[in-house]
């Protein structure tokens, strides 16, 4: 978290905003800032939500790893803690289904010009405040549950990276093909 | 103890005001007050780029392009934000400072004593220009693309609830937001942050996060849709 913390020179602010800009225009380009959209892949009759998450994690995944490899970029993993993402994952779901957007999509959709994306990100304002009222009570308590650190599946095998990210890559490639022909 | 830890330099528009909160939020709330003059008002100075536009015509509500093209796409800007960034994509924590931010107008030394912004400062940084971006590249797409919908019910939502449900939309809007970002904070990021740049790292707690969000959607959205 305090790495973040240095993201704050010209060029970086420079750069995350061209970065948003590109983040939100693809988004917007593939549909998935419509609600419509949003709330067909909860319902799972609209699959453009998991064709473009799945591509970008797999294109992303191959990439990362490899730029990893050669030694260009360092990995940020995100930390396993069990009760966490399944407490936190689930009242973000709710979140998701009530609103319809997530903070990215609800973000691209402002632009767009759903006037009720705006109040969905009200609300992304008052949550966020209302977590940090929490936040300590939260850290002592279920912020402990399950903690296990930044795992990732390539530390669960004793299998040279570049295999694992291959296995990875079929299996999603096969959620893919599978998807398509839904 | 917290009020006069000393503040490192910052470049451009900070040059002397101690606290970053005030300028940062108008400086957020400008720029966003902008995208909603320009969705709103549909004017695209945009207008001016649809010279480049992907020569093919939306039909409206229709994806413009193929999930694939931008999944890929949204994959490569993943490799770009590690390289030039060092900082994976993720827009939640950008709403969470700018909440930061505001609230430290209002109370600025209750908001600088919890916990959650001892650690996430509420300033203007990299996260908060990639929220602010994505609003301005959903500007530019939805007008490149004649996509701008300037509507306050989405279809299926007047469809279901009625062309009248202006305020259950709002609450309901609302209310789903403030889940999202608390159940975010819990969860340690959201579709972006845990759903496509902690899934690309293989992040065992990204995935189950990743699964949770669908779970709850579903959930919400069978009962309201199709109950």
């Amino acid at each position: 978290m305090s790495e973040s913390d240095d993201k704050r020179s010209p060029r970086q602010l420079m750069l995350g905003l061209l970065f948003g800009i590109v983040f939100g225009f693809l988004l917007q380009k593939g549909g998935v800032a419509q609600y419509d959209v949003l709330i067909g892949a909860l319902l799972l009759e609209d699959f453009t939500v998991f064709q473009i998450m799945l591509t970008a994690i797999l294109v992303g995944m191959i990439g990362v790893f490899t730029m990893h490899a050669l030694g260009f970029v360092k990995l940020h993993p995100k930390a396993l803690k069990v009760g966490p993402n399944i407490i936190g994952g689930l009242l973000f779901g709710v979140g998701f289904g009530l609103s319809g957007y997530c903070p990215g999509t609800g973000a691209t959709a402002m632009g767009q010009g759903n006037y009720d994306a705006w109040f969905a990100a009200l609300g992304l304002l008052a949550g966020s405040y209302l977590y940090a009222e929490m936040s300590r009570k939260l850290d002592r308590t279920l912020g402990k549950w399950g903690d296990r650190g930044q795992l990732m599946a390539t530390d669960l095998v004793n299998t040279p990276r570049a295999l694992v990210v291959g296995a990875a890559a079929l299996v999603i490639i096969a959620a893919l093909v599978v998807v398509e022909r839904v | 103890m917290s009020t006069h830890t000393p503040v490192p330099p910052i470049p451009l528009w900070r040059t002397r005001c101690r606290s970053a909160a005030p300028r940062g939020a108008i400086l957020v709330l400008s720029i966003l007050a902008l995208a909603a003059v320009a969705s709103a008002a549909r004017l695209p100075a945009v207008a001016a780029i649809a010279v480049t536009a992907i020569a093919d015509a939306p039909v409206r509500g229709e994806p413009a392009w193929s999930p694939y093209l931008v999944g890929a796409l949204i994959g490569v800007l993943s490799m770009l934000t590690f390289y030039l960034s060092d900082t994976p994509i993720g827009v939640s924590t950008g709403y969470a400072r700018v909440a930061g931010m505001l609230g430290k107008v209002v109370a600025p030394r209750h908001t600088e004593s919890l916990a959650y912004y001892q650690k996430t400062r509420p300033i203007v940084d990299w996260e908060v220009m990639l929220l602010l971006g994505t609003v301005l590249g959903g500007v530019l797409a939805a007008g490149t693309g004649d996509q701008l919908t300037g509507e306050w019910l989405p279809p299926l939502w007047a469809a279901t609830f009625g062309p009248d449900s202006q305020a259950l939309r709002i609450a309901t809007a609302f209310g789903g937001g403030l889940l999202l970002a608390v159940g975010a904070r819990i969860a340690g990021g959201c579709t972006s942050g845990h759903g496509i740049s902690g899934t690309l790292q293989l992040s065992i707690g990204s995935w189950i996060a990743l699964i949770c969000f669908f779970l709850g959607g579903a959930a919400v959205a069978f009962p309201m849709f199709r109950g």
